[in-house]
Protein backbone atom coordinates (compact mmCIF):
# COMPACT_ATOMS: atom_id res chain seq x y z
CA UNK A 1 0.00 0.00 0.00
CA UNK A 2 1.05 3.30 -0.81
CA UNK A 3 0.19 6.41 0.66
CA UNK A 4 -1.67 9.04 -1.76
CA UNK A 5 -2.60 12.72 -0.95
CA UNK A 6 -5.02 14.71 -3.06
CA UNK A 7 -6.83 18.32 -2.52
CA UNK A 8 -10.68 17.27 -3.19
CA UNK A 9 -13.22 19.53 -3.13
CA UNK A 10 -10.78 21.89 -1.34
CA UNK A 11 -10.31 19.23 1.08
CA UNK A 12 -6.84 17.81 1.49
CA UNK A 13 -7.27 13.80 1.63
CA UNK A 14 -5.20 11.43 2.42
CA UNK A 15 -5.54 7.51 2.19
CA UNK A 16 -3.32 4.03 1.48
CA UNK A 17 -4.29 2.45 -1.97
CA UNK A 18 -2.38 -0.09 -3.76
CA UNK A 19 -1.04 0.89 -6.87
CA UNK A 20 -4.37 -0.54 -9.08
CA UNK A 21 -6.81 1.60 -7.15
CA UNK A 22 -9.01 3.91 -9.52
CA UNK A 23 -9.67 7.05 -8.65
CA UNK A 24 -13.00 6.93 -8.69
CA UNK A 25 -12.87 3.48 -6.17
CA UNK A 26 -10.46 5.71 -3.83
CA UNK A 27 -13.59 8.77 -4.41
CA UNK A 28 -16.24 6.10 -3.50
CA UNK A 29 -14.83 3.52 -1.34
CA UNK A 30 -12.44 5.58 1.22
CA UNK A 31 -13.44 9.15 0.57
CA UNK A 32 -17.02 7.95 0.49
CA UNK A 33 -18.00 10.24 -1.61
CA UNK A 34 -20.40 8.47 -3.63
CA UNK A 35 -21.58 10.89 -6.06
CA UNK A 36 -19.26 9.93 -8.64
CA UNK A 37 -20.86 7.13 -10.26
CA UNK A 38 -19.59 4.02 -12.30
CA UNK A 39 -21.38 3.00 -14.92
CA UNK A 40 -19.55 1.05 -17.51
CA UNK A 41 -16.11 0.90 -16.12
CA UNK A 42 -14.42 0.62 -19.23
CA UNK A 43 -14.38 4.32 -20.11
CA UNK A 44 -17.20 4.81 -22.68
CA UNK A 45 -20.28 6.30 -19.84
CA UNK A 46 -18.94 9.27 -18.43
CA UNK A 47 -20.98 9.02 -15.19
CA UNK A 48 -17.16 8.70 -13.62
CA UNK A 49 -16.12 11.93 -14.73
CA UNK A 50 -14.46 14.30 -12.39
CA UNK A 51 -11.97 17.16 -12.39
CA UNK A 52 -8.20 16.78 -11.87
CA UNK A 53 -6.16 19.87 -11.94
CA UNK A 54 -9.12 21.59 -13.59
CA UNK A 55 -9.50 18.94 -16.59
CA UNK A 56 -12.33 16.88 -16.93
CA UNK A 57 -11.48 13.05 -16.40
CA UNK A 58 -13.22 9.28 -16.51
CA UNK A 59 -11.95 8.58 -13.10
CA UNK A 60 -12.54 4.66 -14.14
CA UNK A 61 -9.69 5.13 -15.99
CA UNK A 62 -6.94 6.86 -14.09
CA UNK A 63 -5.17 5.40 -10.98
CA UNK A 64 -5.36 6.75 -7.48
CA UNK A 65 -1.74 7.33 -7.27
CA UNK A 66 -1.97 9.42 -10.67
CA UNK A 67 -3.77 12.18 -8.77
CA UNK A 68 -1.18 12.18 -6.36
CA UNK A 69 -1.07 15.85 -5.08
CA UNK A 70 -3.71 17.12 -7.66
CA UNK A 71 -6.77 19.06 -7.10
CA UNK A 72 -9.82 16.70 -7.45
CA UNK A 73 -13.46 18.07 -7.87
CA UNK A 74 -16.05 15.98 -7.81
CA UNK A 75 -20.48 16.48 -8.12
CA UNK A 76 -20.25 17.01 -4.21
CA UNK A 77 -17.91 20.43 -4.78
CA UNK A 78 -20.56 21.75 -7.07
CA UNK A 79 -22.76 23.55 -4.67
CA UNK A 80 -22.63 26.91 -4.24
CA UNK A 81 -20.69 27.66 -0.74
CA UNK A 82 -24.68 28.27 1.58
CA UNK A 83 -24.97 24.80 0.03
CA UNK A 84 -27.53 25.64 -2.89
CA UNK A 85 -27.09 24.15 -6.15
CA UNK A 86 -25.18 26.48 -8.53
CA UNK A 87 -26.06 27.45 -12.23
CA UNK A 88 -25.52 24.16 -13.78
CA UNK A 89 -27.36 21.78 -10.86
CA UNK A 90 -30.30 24.65 -10.78
CA UNK A 91 -30.92 24.38 -15.05
CA UNK A 92 -30.56 20.49 -14.99
CA UNK A 93 -33.42 20.62 -11.90
CA UNK A 94 -34.99 23.89 -13.77
CA UNK A 95 -35.20 21.76 -17.60
CA UNK A 96 -35.53 18.18 -16.17
CA UNK A 97 -32.05 17.02 -17.46
CA UNK A 98 -32.15 14.13 -15.83
CA UNK A 99 -34.71 11.13 -15.72
CA UNK A 100 -32.86 7.91 -13.81
CA UNK A 101 -30.03 10.20 -12.52
CA UNK A 102 -27.45 7.81 -12.79
CA UNK A 103 -25.51 9.67 -15.36
CA UNK A 104 -26.25 13.08 -13.93
CA UNK A 105 -23.19 13.69 -11.65
CA UNK A 106 -20.66 12.94 -15.44
CA UNK A 107 -22.91 15.42 -16.98
CA UNK A 108 -23.04 18.26 -14.88
CA UNK A 109 -18.88 17.78 -14.50
CA UNK A 110 -18.64 17.49 -18.34
CA UNK A 111 -20.88 20.61 -18.08
CA UNK A 112 -18.57 22.39 -16.29
CA UNK A 113 -15.91 21.71 -17.94
CA UNK A 114 -17.51 22.69 -21.08
CA UNK A 115 -18.45 25.90 -19.89
CA UNK A 116 -15.16 26.75 -18.43
CA UNK A 117 -13.40 26.31 -21.95
CA UNK A 118 -16.60 28.16 -23.89
CA UNK A 119 -18.10 29.93 -21.67
CA UNK A 120 -21.40 30.67 -24.66
CA UNK A 121 -21.16 27.22 -26.46
CA UNK A 122 -23.52 26.67 -29.35
CA UNK A 123 -26.28 23.43 -29.51
CA UNK A 124 -24.05 21.64 -31.62
CA UNK A 125 -20.66 22.34 -29.28
CA UNK A 126 -22.90 20.80 -26.32
CA UNK A 127 -23.53 18.18 -28.42
CA UNK A 128 -20.19 17.26 -29.58
CA UNK A 129 -18.47 17.80 -25.89
CA UNK A 130 -21.06 15.44 -24.65
CA UNK A 131 -19.68 12.49 -26.92
CA UNK A 132 -17.83 10.41 -23.81
CA UNK A 133 -21.68 10.86 -21.86
CA UNK A 134 -24.11 8.39 -22.14
CA UNK A 135 -27.42 8.67 -20.69
CA UNK A 136 -29.00 5.43 -21.12
CA UNK A 137 -32.98 7.04 -20.83
CA UNK A 138 -31.72 8.81 -23.75
CA UNK A 139 -32.31 12.49 -21.91
CA UNK A 140 -30.06 14.14 -23.98
CA UNK A 141 -32.67 16.74 -25.22
CA UNK A 142 -32.86 18.47 -21.79
CA UNK A 143 -29.21 17.87 -20.54
CA UNK A 144 -28.71 19.82 -23.96
CA UNK A 145 -31.11 22.92 -22.83
CA UNK A 146 -29.86 22.56 -19.32
CA UNK A 147 -26.37 23.39 -20.39
CA UNK A 148 -27.65 26.13 -23.16
CA UNK A 149 -29.49 27.73 -20.27
CA UNK A 150 -26.67 27.36 -17.55
CA UNK A 151 -24.62 29.34 -20.24
CA UNK A 152 -27.46 32.18 -20.16
CA UNK A 153 -28.60 31.20 -23.62
CA UNK A 154 -32.26 30.86 -24.64
CA UNK A 155 -33.03 26.87 -24.50
CA UNK A 156 -36.67 27.00 -25.07
CA UNK A 157 -36.21 27.23 -29.10
CA UNK A 158 -33.86 23.87 -29.64
CA UNK A 159 -35.54 21.40 -31.26
CA UNK A 160 -35.80 17.65 -30.23
CA UNK A 161 -33.77 15.55 -32.37
CA UNK B 1 -6.88 -5.85 -12.26
CA UNK B 2 -3.36 -7.57 -10.95
CA UNK B 3 -1.85 -5.83 -8.29
CA UNK B 4 1.65 -4.09 -9.80
CA UNK B 5 4.30 -1.91 -8.58
CA UNK B 6 3.28 1.80 -9.55
CA UNK B 7 6.42 4.25 -10.20
CA UNK B 8 6.26 8.04 -11.61
CA UNK B 9 9.40 9.07 -12.01
CA UNK B 10 9.94 12.51 -12.52
CA UNK B 11 12.90 12.22 -15.22
CA UNK B 12 13.40 10.21 -18.53
CA UNK B 13 16.59 8.51 -16.94
CA UNK B 14 14.49 6.97 -14.05
CA UNK B 15 12.03 6.10 -16.26
CA UNK B 16 14.44 3.96 -18.31
CA UNK B 17 16.07 2.60 -15.13
CA UNK B 18 12.62 1.42 -13.84
CA UNK B 19 11.36 -0.13 -17.07
CA UNK B 20 14.52 -2.17 -17.05
CA UNK B 21 12.80 -4.78 -14.36
CA UNK B 22 11.40 -7.86 -15.07
CA UNK B 23 7.67 -7.43 -16.44
CA UNK B 24 8.18 -3.42 -16.43
CA UNK B 25 5.27 -2.12 -18.70
CA UNK B 26 5.31 1.82 -19.54
CA UNK B 27 2.21 3.78 -18.66
CA UNK B 28 0.96 6.93 -20.73
CA UNK B 29 -2.33 8.35 -19.93
CA UNK B 30 -3.78 4.83 -19.78
CA UNK B 31 -6.66 5.46 -21.92
CA UNK B 32 -6.16 2.13 -23.51
CA UNK B 33 -3.58 0.40 -21.12
CA UNK B 34 -5.84 0.55 -18.14
CA UNK B 35 -9.15 -1.16 -19.42
CA UNK B 36 -7.03 -3.25 -21.10
CA UNK B 37 -5.14 -4.34 -17.47
CA UNK B 38 -8.91 -4.20 -16.39
CA UNK B 39 -9.84 -7.29 -18.42
CA UNK B 40 -6.67 -9.03 -17.69
CA UNK B 41 -4.96 -8.63 -20.99
CA UNK B 42 -2.13 -6.98 -19.65
CA UNK B 43 -0.83 -7.60 -16.24
CA UNK B 44 2.65 -6.25 -15.75
CA UNK B 45 4.49 -6.12 -12.24
CA UNK B 46 5.67 -2.45 -12.43
CA UNK B 47 3.74 0.31 -13.88
CA UNK B 48 5.97 2.99 -14.78
CA UNK B 49 3.85 6.26 -15.52
CA UNK B 50 5.30 8.74 -17.81
CA UNK B 51 2.91 11.39 -16.88
CA UNK B 52 5.20 13.05 -14.41
CA UNK B 53 8.09 13.70 -16.51
CA UNK B 54 7.90 17.47 -17.62
CA UNK B 55 10.72 16.80 -20.47
CA UNK B 56 8.40 14.68 -22.57
CA UNK B 57 5.42 17.18 -21.79
CA UNK B 58 4.42 20.28 -24.67
CA UNK B 59 4.79 21.09 -28.09
CA UNK B 60 7.76 23.53 -30.05
CA UNK B 61 7.25 24.90 -33.56
CA UNK B 62 10.19 26.20 -35.67
CA UNK B 63 11.15 25.43 -39.36
CA UNK B 64 8.33 23.62 -40.69
CA UNK B 65 8.53 21.28 -38.01
CA UNK B 66 6.18 20.42 -34.92
CA UNK B 67 7.88 18.77 -32.56
CA UNK B 68 5.57 16.86 -29.52
CA UNK B 69 6.22 15.41 -26.64
CA UNK B 70 5.78 11.98 -26.03
CA UNK B 71 3.52 12.46 -23.15
CA UNK B 72 1.49 15.56 -24.28
CA UNK B 73 -2.51 14.80 -23.83
CA UNK B 74 -4.25 14.94 -27.56
CA UNK B 75 -6.16 18.22 -25.61
CA UNK B 76 -2.92 20.02 -25.74
CA UNK B 77 -2.34 18.98 -29.03
CA UNK B 78 -5.51 20.47 -30.38
CA UNK B 79 -5.01 23.83 -28.89
CA UNK B 80 -1.18 24.25 -29.42
CA UNK B 81 -0.90 23.01 -33.48
CA UNK B 82 -4.06 24.33 -34.46
CA UNK B 83 -2.37 27.49 -36.49
CA UNK B 84 0.59 25.58 -37.41
CA UNK B 85 -1.07 22.04 -38.82
CA UNK B 86 -4.84 22.29 -38.75
CA UNK B 87 -5.18 19.09 -39.80
CA UNK B 88 -3.26 17.73 -36.70
CA UNK B 89 -5.05 19.65 -34.73
CA UNK B 90 -8.59 18.84 -35.85
CA UNK B 91 -7.43 15.01 -35.96
CA UNK B 92 -6.15 15.11 -31.70
CA UNK B 93 -8.75 17.26 -30.72
CA UNK B 94 -11.38 14.42 -32.43
CA UNK B 95 -9.93 11.30 -30.54
CA UNK B 96 -12.57 9.59 -28.15
CA UNK B 97 -14.28 12.21 -25.96
CA UNK B 98 -12.87 15.22 -23.89
CA UNK B 99 -12.33 13.36 -21.12
CA UNK B 100 -10.10 10.99 -22.89
CA UNK B 101 -8.54 13.77 -24.63
CA UNK B 102 -7.44 15.32 -21.47
CA UNK B 103 -5.35 11.71 -20.74
CA UNK B 104 -4.22 10.02 -23.65
CA UNK B 105 -1.19 11.21 -24.87
CA UNK B 106 0.43 10.42 -28.52
CA UNK B 107 3.48 8.62 -27.19
CA UNK B 108 1.00 6.37 -25.84
CA UNK B 109 -1.25 5.85 -29.14
CA UNK B 110 2.14 5.61 -31.24
CA UNK B 111 3.53 2.65 -29.04
CA UNK B 112 0.40 1.02 -29.14
CA UNK B 113 0.13 1.22 -32.25
CA UNK B 114 -4.11 0.27 -32.49
CA UNK B 115 -5.34 -0.70 -36.04
CA UNK B 116 -8.27 2.07 -35.75
CA UNK B 117 -6.02 4.95 -33.83
CA UNK B 118 -6.01 8.41 -35.70
CA UNK B 119 -2.66 9.11 -34.73
CA UNK B 120 -0.62 6.51 -36.74
CA UNK B 121 -1.86 7.68 -39.86
CA UNK B 122 -0.87 11.36 -39.05
CA UNK B 123 2.18 10.44 -38.49
CA UNK B 124 2.83 8.08 -41.40
CA UNK B 125 1.16 10.71 -43.68
CA UNK B 126 3.32 13.28 -42.23
CA UNK B 127 6.62 11.08 -42.60
CA UNK B 128 7.42 12.19 -38.64
CA UNK B 129 10.14 11.00 -37.32
CA UNK B 130 9.49 8.93 -33.67
CA UNK B 131 12.07 9.91 -31.01
CA UNK B 132 12.44 7.55 -28.66
CA UNK B 133 14.91 7.19 -25.79
CA UNK B 134 17.92 5.69 -27.72
CA UNK B 135 17.14 6.30 -31.35
CA UNK B 136 14.65 8.15 -34.35
CA UNK B 137 12.50 6.26 -36.19
CA UNK B 138 11.43 7.19 -39.16
CA UNK B 139 7.44 6.49 -39.27
CA UNK B 140 7.87 4.52 -42.89
CA UNK B 141 10.13 1.97 -40.73
CA UNK B 142 7.81 2.02 -36.98
CA UNK B 143 4.68 0.54 -37.95
CA UNK B 144 5.02 -2.90 -38.07
CA UNK B 145 1.46 -4.28 -38.09
CA UNK B 146 -1.81 -4.14 -35.83
CA UNK B 147 -0.54 -3.30 -32.54
CA UNK B 148 3.55 -4.16 -33.40
CA UNK B 149 6.22 -0.89 -34.00
CA UNK B 150 9.76 -0.86 -34.06
CA UNK B 151 9.73 -0.29 -30.54
CA UNK B 152 11.90 -2.61 -27.99
CA UNK B 153 11.34 -3.42 -24.53
CA UNK B 154 11.95 -0.71 -22.33
CA UNK B 155 11.84 1.78 -25.13
CA UNK B 156 9.73 5.17 -24.64
CA UNK B 157 8.36 7.52 -27.28
CA UNK B 158 9.80 10.62 -26.04
CA UNK B 159 8.57 13.13 -28.88
CA UNK B 160 7.49 12.76 -32.82
CA UNK B 161 8.89 15.54 -34.72
CA UNK B 162 5.68 16.31 -37.69
CA UNK B 163 7.28 18.07 -40.67
CA UNK B 164 4.22 20.79 -42.02
CA UNK B 165 2.63 20.07 -45.25
CA UNK B 166 1.41 22.48 -47.77
CA UNK B 167 -2.06 21.11 -46.80
CA UNK B 168 -3.54 18.12 -45.44
CA UNK B 169 -6.83 17.08 -44.27
CA UNK B 170 -8.21 13.74 -41.90
CA UNK B 171 -11.16 12.40 -42.78
CA UNK B 172 -12.38 9.81 -40.21
CA UNK B 173 -15.59 7.65 -40.47
CA UNK B 174 -16.45 6.70 -36.74
CA UNK B 175 -17.62 3.75 -35.81
CA UNK B 176 -20.27 5.23 -33.36
CA UNK B 177 -19.74 3.51 -30.33
CA UNK B 178 -15.92 3.56 -29.66
CA UNK B 179 -15.54 6.65 -31.58
CA UNK B 180 -12.37 4.82 -33.31
CA UNK B 181 -12.01 4.81 -36.83
CA UNK B 182 -13.53 2.22 -38.58
CA UNK B 183 -11.34 3.76 -41.52
CA UNK B 184 -9.51 7.22 -41.15
CA UNK B 185 -7.99 8.20 -44.55
CA UNK B 186 -5.16 11.31 -43.53
CA UNK B 187 -3.90 13.23 -46.86
CA UNK B 188 -0.77 15.33 -46.89
CA UNK B 189 0.56 17.36 -49.19
CA UNK B 190 4.29 17.95 -49.30
CA UNK B 191 6.67 19.67 -52.01
CA UNK B 192 8.04 16.32 -52.43
CA UNK B 193 4.55 14.40 -53.16
CA UNK B 194 1.63 13.52 -51.60
CA UNK B 195 1.18 11.05 -48.83
CA UNK B 196 -1.62 9.44 -47.98
CA UNK B 197 -2.19 7.21 -44.92
CA UNK B 198 -4.94 4.70 -44.26
CA UNK B 199 -5.95 3.51 -40.72
CA UNK B 200 -8.68 1.41 -39.19
CA UNK B 201 -8.72 -0.56 -42.54
CA UNK B 202 -6.58 -2.91 -42.46
CA UNK B 203 -5.70 -6.57 -40.58
CA UNK B 204 -1.96 -5.08 -41.21
CA UNK B 205 -2.68 -1.78 -39.20
CA UNK B 206 -1.83 1.52 -40.55
CA UNK B 207 -0.78 1.46 -43.84
CA UNK B 208 0.12 4.00 -47.28
CA UNK B 209 -1.69 3.61 -49.89
CA UNK B 210 0.74 4.18 -52.38
CA UNK B 211 -1.67 4.56 -55.82
CA UNK B 212 -2.97 7.04 -54.31
CA UNK B 213 -0.22 8.48 -53.50
CA UNK B 214 1.02 8.22 -57.34
CA UNK B 215 -2.41 9.51 -58.72
CA UNK B 216 -2.78 12.46 -56.38
CA UNK B 217 1.31 13.68 -56.66
CA UNK B 218 0.27 14.27 -60.77
CA UNK B 219 -2.75 15.74 -60.09
CA UNK B 220 -4.38 16.55 -56.48
CA UNK B 221 -8.03 16.61 -57.29
CA UNK B 222 -10.54 13.77 -55.94
CA UNK B 223 -11.42 12.75 -59.69
CA UNK B 224 -7.65 11.68 -59.80
CA UNK B 225 -8.46 8.70 -57.59
CA UNK B 226 -11.13 8.13 -60.08
CA UNK B 227 -10.26 4.96 -61.61
CA UNK B 228 -8.24 3.67 -58.55
CA UNK B 229 -9.45 0.34 -56.21
CA UNK B 230 -8.72 -0.84 -53.16
CA UNK B 231 -8.83 -4.69 -52.91
CA UNK B 232 -10.86 -5.77 -49.81
CA UNK B 233 -8.22 -8.74 -49.88
CA UNK B 234 -6.56 -8.27 -45.82
CA UNK B 235 -8.51 -5.48 -44.92
CA UNK B 236 -11.06 -5.95 -41.18
CA UNK B 237 -14.00 -7.34 -41.66
CA UNK B 238 -16.06 -7.46 -38.19
CA UNK B 239 -20.08 -6.74 -37.14
CA UNK B 240 -19.18 -2.92 -37.78
CA UNK B 241 -18.25 -3.55 -41.52
CA UNK B 242 -17.40 -6.25 -44.39
CA UNK B 243 -14.26 -6.13 -45.74
CA UNK B 244 -15.40 -5.08 -48.70
CA UNK B 245 -17.18 -1.98 -47.35
CA UNK B 246 -13.94 -1.04 -45.88
CA UNK B 247 -12.25 -0.94 -48.79
CA UNK B 248 -14.82 1.26 -50.39
CA UNK B 249 -14.50 3.68 -47.87
CA UNK B 250 -10.45 3.87 -48.18
CA UNK B 251 -11.40 5.41 -51.61
CA UNK B 252 -14.27 7.65 -50.20
CA UNK B 253 -12.50 8.99 -47.00
CA UNK B 254 -9.55 9.71 -49.33
CA UNK B 255 -11.92 11.71 -52.19
CA UNK B 256 -13.22 13.30 -49.09
CA UNK B 257 -9.70 14.59 -47.56
CA UNK B 258 -8.58 15.86 -50.79
CA UNK B 259 -11.83 17.96 -51.41
CA UNK B 260 -11.61 19.32 -47.85
CA UNK B 261 -7.55 19.83 -49.04
CA UNK B 262 -8.67 21.83 -52.01
CA UNK B 263 -12.32 23.34 -50.70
Amino acid sequence: MTEVTMTVNGKLMRGEVEGRTLLVSFLRDQLGLTGTHVGCDTSQCGACVVHVDGKAVKSCTMLALEADGAEVATIEGQADADGSLNVIQQAFQDHHGLQCGFCTPGMVMSAAALLKENPKPTEDEIRHYLEGNICRCTGYHNIVKAILAASGQEAAAIAAE
Amino acid sequence: MYEFEFVKPTTLADAIAALGAEEAQALGGGQTLIPTMKQRLAAPAVLVSLTGIEEMKGVSIGDGIITIGGATPHAVVAEAVAGAYPALAALAGNIGDPAVRNRGTIGGSLANNDPSACYPAAALASGATVVTSNREIAADDYFQGMFTTALEDGEIVTAVRFPVPEVASYRKFEQPASRFALVGVFVAKYPEGVRVAVTGASEEGVFRWTEAEAALSVEFSPDALEGLNVSPEGMIGDLHGTAEYRAHLVKVMTKRAVAACIG
